[in-house]
């Protein structure tokens, strides 16, 4: 079997060029939005603005300025980041979602449904529906390309070398080296996913960061849908069995009243 | 800030607002029914057979709303078989949806069959093997799956809505028990307004009054558990859909009714018909709380939260 595969993205190389969101329009041959006349977002410079059912790399640009000439630009490629323990699998109700023999996650377009529970499941807002197909869609990690002993073609195109791609050990302890590297340069420097004991048994497509994970819109503890799943199930029954008792109850009161009162 | 502020919201819009208010209402009904069936007198006939009339067309109603909110609708069967390894079941226990979809099935299929047997009980169908099911251990053990799977999908959409990583709705264990709740005090309301006109005795509806008023207070209790359980969510709620919340739902949809039941002589005009009044503003809050407890989370955009808007 294959190793596990995936991408590490060092956002401090990253440049903003989108050649990464472009390949991967072309290779994956997803449409264009709004047939193609662009809506600018208004409020950025990112007009892409999040990952959905056509778009499968987002390069998010981070503009923190406090003033015209006090500031700095943060740009990071997202992707699905194809967790070790995927949310979207876990609650699929179609199998349509896989785990592949690389590791990464890919939905089967030709068995999902577009019932969208993958969508909310998923805690980094990656899936969304690809209107053209009526189903579900994301990142494969190319997996065809896989197949074939390519790399996918958003790494393939990147200028930068931001988005490396490889075996997940080696390019953990890539991330590692670069971080340190930075670190001993002043710069508070961060991991995000990297860690196998971390969060979602860690991530297949993790990251290297130079501010909280929040402001590049990734959460800082992301969990899968099903922690709650005891906990609901519990208050329901128990709200169903009060209900039940009361209904239960009601009708013992009203068959008492119309007894007949006893004559002692 | 929660970490489900990052997560991108499913569009689950009005068709599965209305599939959660159909479902819970038809579930809850089912459940009544299926208990004055066993526990009530012959007197509740009339309840308990509208119960399964509202049970089977809730049913089949929800089934049509969920499938045709699917992305594929010709692909719904991928929810119960699966696709590439016919005919293999489609199941998984630890997935709301996947469990629910089956749970609508069953429940489609219980609640028809207990249907059919209220219109043989009705003299509506004269062959033999539909007698079985109102009379006899058969229909009894029928009625008694069609209640349990009445409630279990009431309440089972809070959970599906808890077991994902939005806001609200996973910031919270006690959706499900809220809608179970509410099902089961739309579920009285549907009876108490449809049972009258299929021969309901007084003393059935007083029953289903007294249950409703019962249910309601459960109802808000939970629905403060709720909010309280939300912590700083809760700001959300400061919204439109939190206004609907603390008028539609907990004003005009628990306490008004409330009132009707056990005060009515207070409420002016809407005391000349307590009962339908009550169970008609039930509905209304029933429909609102999915309504605002929905909408209110579809509207968070993970885009506009991660550049602080």
């Amino acid at each position: 079997m294959p190793e596990a595969m995936g991408f590490f993205t060092d956002t401090t190389v990253c440049i903003g060029c989108k050649a990464c969101e472009v390949a991967c329009k072309e290779w994956n041959q997803l449409p264009a939005e709004n047939g193609g006349i662009r809506e600018l977002s208004g409020d950025s410079y990112d007009n892409t603005r999040r990952l959905d059912g056509i778009h499968w790399r987002h390069v998010r640009f981070i503009e923190q300025f406090s003033g015209p000439y006090n500031g700095r630009w943060l740009m990071m490629s997202d992707v699905c980041k194809h967790c070790v323990q995927a949310g979207c699998i876990e609650v699929c109700p179609t199998g349509a979602i896989i785990r592949t023999e690389f590791d990464t996650v890919v939905i089967q377009s030709d068995v999902c449904n577009g019932c969208r529970a993958c969508i909310s499941a998923c805690p980094f807002g990656v899936i969304d529906i690809n209107a053209v197909a009526g189903t579900a869609q994301k990142c494969t990690l190319c997996y065809d390309r896989l197949k074939v002993g390519l790399e996918p073609a958003c790494a393939k195109a990147c200028p930068t070398d931001s988005i490396q791609f490889g075996p997940i050990t080696e390019l953990r302890a890539r991330a590692q080296k670069r971080k340190d590297q930075l670190r001993a340069q002043g710069v508070e420097a961060q991991l995000y996913g990297a860690d196998p004991q971390g969060p979602l048994g860690g991530l297949n497509s993790f990251y290297l960061l130079v501010d909280e994970p929040e402001v590049y819109g990734l959460p800082r503890n992301p969990k899968l849908p099903s922690r709650n799943l005891k906990q609901s199930t519990s208050f329901s029954v128990a709200s169903a069995a009060v209900l039940g008792v009361l209904a239960l109850v009601g009708l013992r009161k009203r068959r008492m009243d119309e007894q007949p009162p006893s004559l002692s | 800030m929660s970490d489900t502020f990052f997560s991108g919201a499913p569009h689950w819009r009005w068709l599965i607002i209305l599939y959660f208010f159909v479902g819970g209402l038809a579930g809850g009904a089912c459940f009544l029914a299926a208990l004055l069936d066993w526990f009530g007198r012959p007197e509740d006939r009339p309840v308990v057979r509208t119960g399964y009339y509202v049970a089977a067309w809730g049913a089949i109603i929800s089934g049509l709303l969920l499938t045709i909110d699917l992305g594929r609708p010709l692909r719904f069967w991928h929810m119960l078989f699966q696709s590439a390894n016919l005919p293999a079941l489609m199941f998984k226990g630890w997935s709301p949806i996947s469990f629910g979809a089956w749970a609508i099935l069953l429940f489609g299929l219980f609640s028809v069959l207990s249907a059919l047997g209220a219109m043989a009980e009705e003299g509506r169908l004269q062959t033999p093997a539909f007698h079985l099911l109102h009379r006899g251990a058969l229909a009894k053990l029928v009625v008694a799956v069609a209640g349990l799977l009445g409630f279990f999908v009431a309440g089972y959409t809070g959970i599906l809505l808890s077991v994902t990583n939005r806001p609200i709705w996973a910031d919270s264990p006690w959706l499900g028990a809220l809608f179970v709740a509410s099902g089961a005090s739309t579920g009285a309301a549907a009876l108490m307004l449809l049972a009258p006109g299929r021969g309901a005795t007084p003393r059935s509806l007083e029953w289903l009054s007294s249950f409703d008023s019962n249910a309601l207070v459960v109802e808000l209790l939970v629905l403060v558990v709720f909010l309280v359980s939300l912590g700083s969510v809760n700001r959300v709620w400061v919204s439109v859909w939190g206004l609907l919340l603390l008028v539609g739902v907990v004003g005009f949809g628990i306490l008004v009714p409330l009132g009707l039941h056990l005060k009515p002589a207070r409420f002016g005009s809407l005391a000349t018909r307590p009962v339908v009044n009550a169970a008609k503003l039930v509905l209304l809050g029933g429909f609102l709380l999915r309504l605002a407890t929905i909408l209110a989370s579809e509207g968070i955009d993970r885009y506009r939260v991660a550049v602080g808007m």
